[in-house]
């Protein structure tokens, strides 16, 4: 009643090109972090002096990222860097990610409240004390599922490198498709491993959060 | 440092068809967020319908769109119909695969703005005698649509942003789509892209701009 | 009239009004004290119908409030309530929120819904917000606008659940002020009160609820002055 010319190598195929979705989204989320970090601070405290920064990050959030990265793709031939796809994929990714993080990261540390930081500083804290101890930590809880969003938002958007060339998730899918003419069933594990991938991370972050919680 | 000298002027010249273009990806989006809003009603209530079989197939809706890529949605919309002898064009698939995402997102939306309206105020239309649909549509409602009007706002850039997932599947009349026709013949991308960006930063802060337009003539308090 | 008739409600197992009767007649205020949780407000919810009771019968000018064929929308038009919370409509402006009932619940023509709502806002003294939003009110005008929203159904029945309690102190008195217009124009009150001065003055008798019960009921300057309960007079002894 049921068959398929499916086999085990093209689900390993598959596997594989979940792995490079994985890595992809760990590079891209890592760089988009450390950026987004540095950029949410200087918005958060500097609002005036990094006010270009904003700007300049608002249009990788207001262009699509299809095009961001045709655009980076045919500007590192131009400028004649050698650089992997893997590597143009992650960069486009993690800048993406950055824009999206700083607004993130701003939210949560203007969510500390004022008195909190007045009462840290009348105790005798220096600016940067009162940074550590008090702005950051409260901040991380408030932008906590914010980022982890933005750690289930990229990993869907890796499913685009695949425009410049890169085997990831939904690439592989389509070179099976290609050759056992079954895209229903085939589309439907890569949508499968997906959906999975993104309960894990959804799952693990909620348990860390809760245990955040619990702390209180 | 580097041997390419940019020609501006071919791709300027397309600007007309790119134009075009963009009207078709701005007119695809509505649509999207249109249909998208209507079906995300609806899944809001099966969400809280007594019924298993009702909360089931919306809870896997919203799931679904949310946990999975749009880029998939449309692909399975494509050629995965295409498979079972329904065959949608590269715009048709493009467009119910971005409302399919459009209402899964929205829908978990208005869950959220349906718990912000305090149920006390339901008590208090109710007390002055309003039937329970009076109260929704002239008390619960209009408080509803200014807590989920930013959200949407940003889903309706989102699903600009989307429209160009089209070319993967052979859309060529959106902006990235004829963007890419161009491309290909004369293989001047950076123009043509960089160009094709500059119209979508445009359209989505078109988008932004009318948006709070519309906020302040119509949330006055 | 009001009856309350042996009326029981719970919540879930937990049985907040255990067994209450309670007349009202035409024209009489009758407040309700008592400690948190002794089931006064909830009463109040049953009496039009917003909660439904498990056991026992409340008829409001003989309507049965709790059978199905009976169309609480329109019982609810005679009984006015005035929450705790005030629950103004955020979106309306003062006047809007004034008007809005009587236009859309009873029929009447935007400028007569007007009028009545202008002259229902000029006699609770805010005649000069009506173009306000409830936002920039303070919580006593707030709570004098939900008053006259209530009024402008031209109510037979007020029902007051804890009007000020939660107002800060400067502002309890404007609102009992309002109140005490009203009780003085002859309305049908019932009041749940923590104001046990005001509730002496304006009440033509005071219900003591203890543990889901009427403990002691009758005049003010019995119940209040000169308690036959222990409990009624520790009651009274600790909010004093």
């Amino acid at each position: 009643m049921f068959s398929t010319s499916l086999t085990v190598n093209d689900v390993l195929y598959l596997l594989e090109g979940a792995w490079v979705t994985v890595q992809l989204t760990a590079w891209s989320i890592l760089l988009g972090t450390f950026a987004g970090l540095l950029f949410g601070l200087l918005r958060a405290l500097l609002p005036r002096a990094s006010l270009p920064l904003a700007w300049l990050l608002d249009v990788f959030r207001s262009v699509p990222l299809l095009i961001q990265f045709v655009l980076f793709n045919s500007l590192k031939s131009i400028v004649g860097l050698n650089l992997s796809a893997f590597a143009v994929g992650c960069i486009v990714l993690g800048i993406y990610a950055a824009a999206y993080f700083t607004e993130i990261v701003r939210g949560g540390v203007l969510a500390v409240p004022l008195s909190t930081r007045r009462a840290s500083r009348s105790l005798g804290l220096s600016y940067g004390q009162d940074l550590r101890f008090i702005v950051l930590p409260i901040a991380t809880r408030v932008a906590f599922p914010g980022w982890l969003n933005l750690v289930l938002g990229v990993m869907k958007d890796t499913a685009l490198v695949m425009w410049i060339g890169i085997v990831e998730l939904l690439r592989a899918s389509q070179t099976i498709v290609t050759r056992i003419q079954e895209p229903l069933l085939v589309l439907c594990i890569a949508g499968l491993i997906y959906y999975v991938m993104s309960l894990v991370v959804a799952r693990l972050g909620a348990r860390l959060e809760r245990r955040w919680q619990e702390n209180d | 440092m580097f041997d390419y000298s940019f020609q501006w002027r071919p791709a300027l010249r397309a600007l007309p068809d790119m134009l075009a273009g963009a009207w078709v990806t701005f007119e695809t989006a509505a649509l999207s967020m249109i249909f998208g809003v209507l079906i995300a009603l609806v899944l809001t209530v099966m969400r809280q319908a007594p019924n298993r079989l009702l909360r089931g197939v919306g809870n896997g809706w919203v799931s679904i769109a949310r946990n999975t890529p749009s880029l998939f949605q449309i692909y399975i919309l494509y050629f995965g119909l295409g498979s079972l002898g329904l065959h949608v064009s590269s715009w048709l698939a493009l467009l119910a695969g971005i409302t399919f995402n459009n209402a899964g997102y929205l829908a978990e939306n208005f869950r959220g703005g349906l718990k912000a309206v305090p149920g006390t105020q339901m008590r208090a239309a109710r007390s002055l005698g309003m039937s329970a649909f009076q109260a929704y549509r002239m008390i619960i409602v209009p408080q509803l649509l200014r807590i989920v009007f930013y959200p949407l706002t940003n889903q309706m850039v989102w699903a600009v942003l989307m429209t160009s997932l089209g070319v993967v599947v052979g859309l060529n009349n959106d902006l990235t789509g004829v963007t890419q026709e161009y491309n290909v013949k004369t293989f001047r991308t950076f123009e043509y892209f960089a160009l094709a960006a500059l119209l979508y930063y445009l359209i989505a802060k078109l988008i932004v701009g009318l948006a709070r337009l519309l906020s302040w003539r119509l949330f006055r308090y | 009239m009001i009856e309350i008739e042996n009326v029981h409600k719970s919540f879930g197992d937990l049985e907040v009004v255990k067994g209450v009767s309670l007349t009202v007649d035409k024209g009489e205020v009758v407040s309700i004290i008592g400690g948190s949780g002794s089931g006064k407000s909830t009463l109040l919810m049953c009496i039009n119908g917003l909660e439904p009771i498990q056991k026992g019968s409340i008829r409001v000018d003989g309507i049965e409030v709790h059978d199905r064929a009976t169309d609480l929308n329109r019982l609810r038009q005679k009984i006015g309530i005035v929450f705790q919370q005030w629950n103004a409509f955020p979106h309306l402006t003062v006047l809007e929120n004034v008007m809005l009932a009587p236009r859309k619940v009873l029929g009447k023509s935007k400028q007569d819904a007007e009028a009545l709502a202008v002259k229902q806002l000029e006699h609770v003294g805010l005649g000069d917000k009506l173009k306000a939003f409830p936002g920039k009110l303070s919580g006593g005008q707030q709570q004098r606008m939900a008053i006259a929203r209530a009024l402008a159904m031209s109510p037979d029945y007020m029902l007051f659940d804890e009007a000020t309690s939660a107002l800060d102190p400067q502002l309890v008195g404007e609102v009992l002020d309002t109140m005490r217009m009203l009780a003085e124009d002859g309305m049908t009150m019932v009041l749940v009160t923590h104001e046990i001065r005001f509730a002496r003055d304006v009440s033509d008798r005071v219900a003591f609820f203890c543990n889901g019960r009427v403990h002691e009921i009758g005049p003010p300057d019995q119940v209040i002055g000169n308690p036959v309960q222990p409990e009624t007079a520790a009651f009274l002894k600790s909010v004093k």
